[in-house]
């Protein structure tokens, strides 16, 4: 059976624990957040399990790449904490189960994953997924699992994400395009993390989409805009993919606006929160995210991750900004429509 | 012999009346499992005068009659059990008035629930009235009738105790105004301060007259309307939940499913229930009153509320919900009924134990709704199974389960809602003998021929 | 096994197809002229699946039930159901089958043996062609579009004014076309909606080897049933080619089409009715009512029932000929110029020429003929200042 491959060590030589310190919800002093932190690694009780929002980010914080984030998670699920109501987690764990009801396309050596969210079947379209349109597969068969952190669920990771890497490569997949932020994160961070083997090379789609950017030079126009990013909480998990998401904003001639609650400081889309925590503490955070959002008066808000978008967007609109999801945005650049736009809520009366 | 076909085209435009064998057929079988039985004549009567001189006619010749809405309460309450003639009430369709002041809307004998709810929503936005989940083809009159429940049954009850004034064709012919409007030019009341005779007209399923025109009263329609969606996989928390939140005179509607698939749905109960406002802060103030109200579930992990996105909130708000509809399609067969009794929330969770048992021991899809009535008083509790219209097996197996279900739902506390022909029998079995006495009685007394849809309500 | 006879039964007869969106009125042309349920998609779905099974013998009447539906696809939009695409397929396929069986009632006898003697419905010679459309340039190797005119406008006398518009519309626009003159046959679009597959077939065949033979690469019709079988059925037959709709060329070259004809029109309130081959087979509904908004001294006003919603003028299905819905107040066309007429429109634009003489009609009828013009887009456009 797999295990979470934790380096103790690091911890143990660590001054200042950034991981509990630089935590937006769990304010510790450096003295308690050691203290505490200690009875984590020990697997004692500590309060840090019970009031972690499941955010992912100590994941980033941690300096020396040791993942304090899966340890949370993986402490929890052996104590038995529920981080969300043992209704919604059953949910989950029901929705996304395998059971042979997937898609897909017209593989090549190179695919596009479309993970379990039905957004891509819209935007992976046009000029940028000329090649690859077809390519690609979709479904609970290739949904990535990581959403199972967020419910102290690493046994069912455990359990299900062989399978799926098992699936992918049984398509003759030698080069995953990620269209989910998380899928990236799953093979790059989580798989390694507990020792689950990737047998192919995931690639992240903003990658993707600066490749293709370049290829396509003479199409592209700058679109000279200022937009508010709203960075999602797998990004936590591959902190890099944001040095790849400004060369890609550098390239559409894209500014991303500087604002308090962008990269490092990034808040969540608060909706997972909101489930496992109450609507007091998601509105707070959504209100914050979006006061500041405005603050900045954007052209757009982008978004990266389907489920921000789904949070977000409509809030978004609400105030009068206007929510694009990252894919889109590359496809102005080249002359093409969004795509991805806000169901009005008309489709049945 | 009298030729009661020239005699029914002299009433009635002769382009709506027939008894060739297409007509016959369809109007001999509801999409249910009740067997079939075709009427000799099929007729679309559009005012009163005619259906008047086709109940005269019937009485003359002691023909059976049956009066037809939607045909949609699946219990085979519209098959002519004794043939004769199958009245189709749907074109005698006009809303005859919107009475604004008074709150209430004349309507006729054969006003859809979604012609009404149109005009509504066209012509006075702030008003509304209380649509069931059934196809918007269903009848006003009808789902009355049976006593059906609406959107807004949770506030205010069954959705005939917002009926206020009749005008129905007696099955002797005379034409009889009940309620205020027997003395009054308004409709405001189907009986006080008068004698309340309205109660002669609903629960019998047609065999005491036929309505040709029914007054139904309108609620405010505020502005915004949400949906919240509570989860719980403990059946036996249901009531309370149920309760607390019926108790806050905070919610419209409250429905509570169990089904297996998809597969988002297994192993839990979904409280699914409205909040409406006039503003964003009203919405928000109750969305987070209700929140509160069921803090300690969430607290002790038993329950949690669903984060909805826009396109799952889409089906839940229409009215009628569609998705109700598409349980039929389930196992691609085209069929499902239920069983639905009306019973004592605290049965909720006996009820669907019952329900998942049959689904086992006859390999059927399952699913519940069961809707609060009242704050609470009682709830409709639906056992309802699919069937696969070209498997005959799987249509025998659906009709066993909810004659089961049935049996089962009356020796728990329950009394069949629109009971078809069975759970009639076994209804009047349990009933007080005194009460079965004075319906005998009154039904004599109504219908001395006893022309009108004969099977139903039958003592014998 | 035809796939209907696999699938009829799962029809639950729940009625949301006798409905548009909002529920305001009933949208199924058929169910609204006959109101027996028989006459609804459920009904005409469980009466196939009955005389499947032998529980209902075949009779002209129930052809009739059939065939009175115009295939006007509102089932198909309103049908909560999966299944619901393949609603209109189903009851084609048991047309088929009674066809087959040669089990069909009288009048659509007589226009399937008129096709297939004559290569149109109205029992018509070639040399019959009305006057305007013979007068028209044929189609040479190296012209840019073949003008297919189809047989309402190839024969019909009402459809006149539509036909010298539209080649008015193309002139102005610069464009060249041509037509295939005597050599233009059915385009099976009706042939095939009444079930008899092999003629259409074999029309379309015709059709497509006569295309092949001048290199046509692009095709304009004027009527939405032709656009509808060709852009497809004979897209798949081996000779792909382009095929539009004359009020997408039209709404294309809207500016160069000048504005120059003058004519007396009563009101410049426009109402669009859209044709169901046109909308819900095809999804055009904006082209075309950009083709009128594009021009001068138009208002555009929507009957309540517009686009997907919009309500059949009965003539689908061969019903502009065999007309199985006409005789009542309530029969589609009657109902359809009523509710123009009260928008307080003075023209009824139209895009089709089945709809342009079935609503034509419907307004004598009616008596509305001081207060509605029926015109198709070119006309309309024309008359524009
Ligand atoms: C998918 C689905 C969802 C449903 N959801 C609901 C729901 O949420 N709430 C609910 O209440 N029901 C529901 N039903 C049950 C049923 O469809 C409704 O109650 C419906 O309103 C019945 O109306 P109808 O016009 O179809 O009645 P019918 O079946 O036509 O008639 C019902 C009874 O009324 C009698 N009747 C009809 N017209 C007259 C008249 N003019 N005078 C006297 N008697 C008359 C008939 O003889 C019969 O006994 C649902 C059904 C389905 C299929
Ligand atoms: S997880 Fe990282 S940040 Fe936290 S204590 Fe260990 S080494 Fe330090
Ligand atoms: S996941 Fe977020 S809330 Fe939980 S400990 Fe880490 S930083 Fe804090
Ligand atoms: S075709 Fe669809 S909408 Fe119409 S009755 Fe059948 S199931 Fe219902
Ligand atoms: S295609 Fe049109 S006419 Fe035919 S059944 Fe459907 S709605 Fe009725």
């Amino acid at each position: 059976m797999y295990e979470l491959i934790f380096d103790r060590e690091k911890c143990a030589r660590c001054k200042s624990i950034p991981c509990m310190t630089k935590c937006q919800y769990i304010k510790l002093d450096t003295v308690t957040a050691k203290k505490e932190w200690q009875k984590v690694l020990d697997g004692e009780d500590s309060f840090i399990l019970e009031a972690c929002t499941t955010c992912y980010a100590c994941n980033e914080y941690c300096p020396h790449g040791n993942n304090p984030f899966y340890m949370i998670v993986d402490r929890q699920e052996k104590k038995g904490i529920l981080p969300s109501p043992r209704p919604i987690i059953t949910m989950w764990v029901n929705q996304c189960e395998p059971v042979g009801k997937f898609t897909v396309g017209l593989l090549q050596e190179k695919a596009l994953s479309y993970c379990f969210l039905a957004h891509f079947n819209v935007l992976a379209h046009g000029k940028l997924f000329e090649d690859l349109e077809y390519s690609a597969v979709y479904g609970q068969e290739f949904f990535c699992n990581a959403v199972y952190l967020h419910y102290a669920k690493t046994s069912l990771i455990k359990e299900r994400l062989p399978k799926i890497i098992e699936n992918i490569r049984k398509q003759g997949i030698k080069e995953l395009v990620c269209l989910h932020d998380e899928c990236y994160a799953t093979y790059t961070s989580l798989a390694p993390a507990y020792g689950i083997e990737v047998p192919f090379h995931p690639i992240h789609y903003y990658d993707y989409l600066i490749e293709k950017l370049k290829a396509l030079k003479d199409k592209v126009k700058p679109l000279g805009l200022k937009v508010a990013y709203q960075r999602n909480c797998s990004t936590r998990l591959i902190p890099e993919v944001d040095k790849s998401l400004d060369e890609l904003f550098n390239l559409i001639g894209v500014e991303r606006a500087v604002r308090k609650y962008d990269r490092k400081n990034a808040l969540c889309c608060a909706e997972i929160i909101r489930m496992a925590k109450g609507p007091e503490l998601a509105d707070e955070l959504q209100k914050k995210n979006l006061d500041d959002m405005q603050s900045v008066k954007p052209d757009y808000v982008v978004f990266n991750c389907p489920a921000c978008w789904d949070s977000l967007a409509t809030k978004v609109a609400e105030r009068g900004m206007k929510p694009i999801h990252v894919i889109d945005l590359c496809r102005l650049a080249v002359g093409e429509e969004q795509s991805l736009n806000l169901e009005k809520m008309e489709a049945e009366v | 012999m009298i030729d009661i076909y020239n005699e029914l085209t002299s009433i009635v435009d002769k382009d709506f009346v027939s008894n060739k064998p297409e007509e016959l057929y369809i109007y001999g079988r509801d999409p249910g499992l009740m067997p079939a039985h075709e009427p000799e004549y099929v007729v679309m009567p559009s005012t009163v005068e005619e259906v008047q001189a086709i109940v005269r006619l019937a009485n003359r010749e002691k023909i059976a009659i049956v009066p037809k809405g939607g045909g949609l309460s699946l219990t085979g309450l519209v098959i002519p059990q004794k043939g004769g003639i199958l009245l189709d009430m749907k074109k005698m369709d006009r809303i005859i008035e919107i009475n604004e002041k008074g709150s209430y809307a004349l309507i006729e004998g054969g006003t859809t629930h979604g012609a009404l709810k149109s005009h509504l929503l066209k012509n006075y936005p702030h008003l509304r009235h209380s649509i069931p989940d059934s196809p918007p083809i269903a009848t006003v009159v009808a789902n009355a009738v049976i006593h059906g429940q609406g959107r807004l049954t949770q506030q205010r009850g069954f959705n005939s105790d917002m009926v206020c004034g009749l005008e129905v064709v007696l099955p002797t012919g005379e034409v009889c105004k009940i309620g205020t409007s027997a003395v009054s030019d308004y409709w405001f009341s189907k009986g006080a301060p008068l004698p309340d005779l309205s109660s002669l007209f609903f629960g019998w399923c047609g065999t005491t007259g036929i309505i040709t025109k029914m007054a139904v009263k309108l609620y405010p329609c505020k502005k915004l309307r949400d949906v919240m969606l509570f989860l719980t996989d403990r059946a036996e928390l249901v009531p309370d939940i149920m309760l607390k939140l019926g108790r806050t005179e905070m919610i419209e509607d409250l429905v509570v499913t169990a089904q297996p698939i998809p597969l988002r749905y297994a192993g839990n109960y979904y409280i699914l229930f409205y909040i409406t406002g006039d503003s964003e802060e009203e919405l928000e103030y109750k969305r987070k009153y209700c929140w509160h109200t069921l803090w300690e579930y969430f607290e002790k992990r038993d329950g949690g509320f669903v984060s909805l996105v826009p396109e799952m909130k889409a089906p839940l708000l229409s009215m009628p919900s569609k998705d109700t509809t598409r349980f039929a399609d389930v196992s691609k067969g085209g069929g499902f009924e239920y069983s639905g009794p009306i019973a004592p929330i605290e049965k909720y969770a006996v009820y669907v134990k019952k329900l998942e048992e049959l689904a086992v021991k006859y390999n059927l899809y399952y699913s519940s709704a069961a809707r609060m009535i009242d704050g609470g008083h009682s709830m409709m509790f639906s056992f309802s199974y699919t069937f696969n219209r070209a498997d005959a097996q799987t249509m025998k197996r659906a009709k066993q389960a909810l004659d089961e279900a049935a049996e089962y739902a009356l020796d728990n506390g329950g009394v069949m809602w629109k009971p078809n022909l069975d759970e009639q029998k076994i209804t009047i079995r349990k009933m007080d003998p005194n009460t079965l006495e004075l319906m005998t009685r009154i039904k004599k007394l109504l219908d001395p021929n006893g022309i009108m849809n004969p099977g139903n309500w039958e003592v014998l | 096994m035809k796939r209907y006879q696999s699938q009829i039964h799962r029809c639950f007869r729940c009625g949301y197809c006798k409905f548009p969106t909002d529920y305001s009125a009933y949208n199924c042309p058929a169910y609204s002229r006959f109101r027996f349920d028989t006459y609804s998609t459920g009904g005409r779905l469980w009466l196939i699946y009955a005389w499947l099974k032998g529980e209902v013998p075949w009779s002209e009447h129930l052809a009739e039930i059939l065939y009175t539906c115009t295939t006007c696809k509102n089932c198909v939009e309103q049908c909560p159901m999966k299944f619901a695409p393949e609603i209109v397929d189903w009851i084609i396929e048991a047309r088929s089958d009674m066809v087959e069986q040669g089990k069909i009632p009288a009048r659509v006898k007589r226009f399937l043996e008129s096709v297939y003697n004559y290569g149109n419905p109205l029992k018509k010679t070639a040399a019959e062609r009305l006057p305007w459309t013979k007068g028209l340039k044929k189609y040479k190797e190296g012209t840019q579009y073949l003008l297919f005119l189809g047989c309402l406008a190839s024969y019909e006398e009402a459809t006149r004014e539509m036909v010298e518009n539209c080649v008015k519309a193309l002139d102005e626009a610069g464009v060249s076309y041509g037509t295939l003159g005597d050599d233009e046959t059915c385009c099976g679009n009706e042939v095939y909606a009444m079930g008899e597959m092999e003629l259409s077939k074999q029309l379309a065949e015709k059709n497509i080897s006569k295309f092949k033979e001048l290199g046509v690469k692009s095709v304009i019709t004027l009527c939405p049933h032709g656009y509808n079988i060709m852009k497809n059925q004979y897209q798949n037959m081996g000779y792909p080619f382009e095929v539009l709709h004359y009020s997408q060329v039209l709404a294309k070259h809207a500016d160069e089409i000048a504005r120059k004809v003058e004519g007396e029109v009563k009101g410049k309130k426009v109402t669009y009715h859209d044709p169901c081959y046109l909308g819900r087979h095809n999804k055009l509904y904006e082209t075309p009512r950009k083709a009128i908004a594009a021009h001068n001294g138009f208002e555009l006003v929507e009957m309540p029932r517009n686009r997907r919603d919009a309500f059949c003028c009965g003539g689908g299905s061969g019903n502009f000929i065999n007309d199985y819905l006409a005789g009542s107040k309530d029969s589609p066309a009657r109902i359809r110029v009523r509710e123009a007429a009260e928008t307080g429109a003075g023209i009824l634009a139209v895009a089709c020429p089945g709809c342009l003489i079935m609503l034509k009609e419907a307004v004598k009828t009616e008596n509305l003929e001081d207060r509605l013009q029926v015109m198709d887009l070119a006309t309309v456009i024309a008359k524009s200042k």
